[in-house]
């Protein structure tokens, strides 16, 4: 299992192939609506794309580097999407201005990733240790992990769909070129664009990415050289739930509702998002990302009736064109 | 001993609750009167199939499926729809054999186009089709008859309104389901043969070898992906079956009975249980947790109410939330008891055979 260490930085990878699906898609679009229409759809398949991104990326990024495939990572998510409600149930942010309510988002944000980390730390000490090697052994009690997980969670906020009003100032937006953009997809966008840009400086351009990087290369030599190698993977760990909390604060925010099955009905869209990415790609992870908003909102505009069966199509033709994925990492 | 392909049970204790299940589930009408002890028992053949049929997928195989109550459901909704547009056992056979054949066929497409990279992703894209097929069910009312599903009536032999006999026979009076149970009887009791005989087959051994080391069985010559695609083709058309008994029995189908998710984690407890990787095992674990079912929710509902008042305690304890203590149970057989029932018994009998005698 060769890591994401291997993946080239820049854009400009061995294979263009991959990169030019997504323009080949949106021209493929523009052919067959108005530009008002698809310049709408554009957006806003961007912003859910970036938002699948943002809950998918801690389950790529566990595997890549673990190679644990987390399946109660849709708990996570979960976890996230009724921490933002607690935030919002205790600071009412209807009635300020714009910074007072990006200010409670910030908090339930970190919220989240506080939570969805510390809670990662536990189910890292609890589960995943016990069953290191025994991949059967891991697949299942990660399920058996993430059903306690959701039942605990609604346990404790209970098992009626809670509402979740954004706040005013992430409420409505503007018309550029004919086309409806929304505020709070904007944020998401530029959220998704953040964390992207992190995850991969935090990987290549910093010590603590270093060492994780070469962890997963030689981890004994890791260790021979003083440092801890558990400990960066419990970092690794914590990080991907954190994220996936963030994730969950985000869908939330954008239903305006948050139900104990969140993370469920999400799972599904994040493994076909890593499938089609490839497993364990960062840049694989968001383009697949945008692909399947894109593709979903296109197919849902020009035949409603397909729109049921996009995200499994689409799996399926990537799948049969690249059977690792558009962007695979290297080796495996 | 050739019926059971000379796989022998291994532990005199194994045996004899296996030999206790079956004379319980052969004489199930005459020693428990009653609908409600019929249907537990009919259930309890039902899901025999099912977990076994997973079990060569998850414990012979070792690659992890979401989607058995995906062929588990095509099996149901075959005879359903046959059921609904036709009548007879020409309509209910053919229903099953559909169901069963599109199983197969959905297995197969799905194996070649995920195990060819790694069995991992087989897990989840199972785990997306299952999802799918569950929506599809829901919203193709015109097919599936959506949330409520399909209610239909069986060929006459077997539906309740029939008496062939004017006196009761060993102080049961039989009726059409009567006959349904004992052809469910009899079916279970093939489907588990012919299980027993295919994983003690040389197959069977491959499919242990690529469990045990994929690299080197293919090493060894044996092509891993077709091994792994027949086995998965194998419980597909099992599963398949389990449902058409299913439909059968209940005379309804809907996405909920067949397609849940929950049900998918219901196989999962009966195999990990049991002890995966033998067939008894999945038979023991069925049985457990099918009466499990019927039982562990009520006594949870009394817990619940003797502990009104303590808090949060009532709230774990409500019978809605059995999935939790269901997750708790799994986990920890999971951490402490991998080998499950069977599997413990087993490797204590083939311990003491081992042990010096004195």
């Amino acid at each position: 299992m060769t890591p994401i260490a291997r993946q080239p930085l820049s854009l400009g990878g061995r294979d263009p192939l991959p990169y030019l699906v997504l323009p080949a898609l949106m021209v493929l679009a523009l052919a067959a609506m108005k530009f008002s229409a698809w310049l709408t759809l554009t957006v806003a398949g961007l912003a859910v794309g970036c938002m699948l991104f943002l809950a998918a990326i801690g389950l790529t990024l566990i595997f890549g580097l673990m190679d644990v495939l987390n399946f109660a990572h849709g708990g996570f998510v979960t976890l996230g999407a009724f921490i933002v409600a607690a935030v919002f149930a205790a600071l009412p942010a209807s009635g300020g201005g714009a910074a007072a309510a990006l200010g409670v988002v910030a908090l339930a944000l970190a919220a989240a990733a506080v939570a969805g980390g510390g809670l990662g730390l536990v189910f890292e000490r609890l589960l995943i240790r016990r069953v290191a090697g025994a991949p059967l052994r891991q697949i299942l009690i990660t399920v058996g992990g993430g059903i306690i997980l959701q039942q605990m969670l609604i346990v404790l906020f209970g098992a009626e769909p809670l509402a979740l009003p954004r706040p005013e100032a992430l409420r409505g937006g503007f018309i550029i070129a004919g086309a409806a953009v929304e505020r709070y997809r904007l944020m998401v966008c530029l959220l998704g664009l953040v964390v992207y840009a992190a995850t991969h400086l935090a990987l290549n351009r910093t010590r603590l990415g270093l060492l994780i990087r070469a962890a997963v290369e030689n981890r004994e030599m890791v260790e021979a050289l003083g440092f801890r190698a558990e400990r960066l993977f419990r970092l690794v760990f914590a990080a991907g739930t954190a994220l996936a909390a963030i994730g969950g604060v985000v869908w939330a925010l954008y239903a305006g509702m948050v139900t104990a099955d969140l993370g469920a009905d999400i799972i599904i869209l994040i493994f076909i998002v890593v499938i089609i990415g490839g497993l364990g790609s960062v840049s694989g992870c968001f383009l697949a990302s945008l692909l399947l908003g894109l593709a979903n909102n296109y197919v849902g505009f020009l035949a409603p009736k397909l729109a049921l069966g996009t995200d499994i199509a689409l799996m399926l033709i990537v799948l049969l064109w690249r059977p690792r994925g558009l962007l695979p990492m290297d080796g495996a | 001993m050739r019926l059971l392909s000379q796989d022998r049970p291994g532990h005199w204790l194994l045996a004899i609750l296996l030999a206790a299940i079956l004379l319980a589930l052969a004489g199930a009408p005459f020693l428990l009167p009653g609908t409600k002890a019929l249907a537990v028992a009919a259930r309890i053949l039902i899901f025999i199939v099912l977990a076994a049929s997973y079990d060569l997928l998850l414990g012979y195989t070792g690659i992890v499926s979401f989607a058995q109550t995906t062929f588990f459901g095509l099996g149901a909704y075959g005879v359903a729809i046959a059921l609904t547009g036709g009548s007879g056992w020409l309509a209910l056979i053919l229903g099953a054999a559909a169901g069963i054949a599109v199983s197969v066929a959905l297995a197969l497409a799905m194996a070649l186009l995920s195990l060819r990279v790694r069995a991992i992703f087989f897990s989840m894209i199972t785990l997306a089709l299952a999802r799918f097929v569950q929506v599809l069910a829901s919203e193709w009312r015109g097919l599936t008859g959506g949330e409520d599903g399909l209610t239909f009536s069986v060929p006459r032999l077997i539906a309740p309104g029939f008496h062939p006999f004017a006196a009761p026979i060993l102080g049961l009076r039989i009726t059409g389901p009567v006959i349904a149970y004992y052809l469910i009887f009899a079916v279970t009791l093939a489907a588990f043969l012919i299980l027993l005989r295919i994983v003690n087959s040389p197959f069977g051994r491959v499919l242990q070898a690529i469990r045990e080391n994929p690299f080197r069985a293919e090493a060894l010559g044996y092509r891993t992906i077709v091994h792994r695609a027949l086995a998965s083709v194998l419980a597909a058309g099992f599963a398949a079956l389990a449902g058409a008994m299913m439909a059968m029995q209940l005379r309804y189908t809907n996405p909920d009975t067949t397609l849940s998710f929950s049900l998918m984690i219901d196989i999962l407890l009966m195999v990990v249980i049991g002890g995966m990787g033998t067939l008894y095992g999945a038979a023991l674990g069925a049985t457990v947790m099918v009466m499990a079912q019927y039982y562990l929710q009520p006594l949870l509902a009394a817990l619940a109410a003797a502990a009104q008042g303590i808090v949060l305690l009532p709230a774990l304890l409500d019978p809605e939330r059995w999935l939790l203590w269901l997750g708790l149970i799994f986990v920890l057989v999971v951490t402490f008891f991998p080998a499950g029932i069977a599997g413990s018994l087993r490797a204590r009998a083939n311990a003491a055979a081992r042990a010096p005698r004195t």
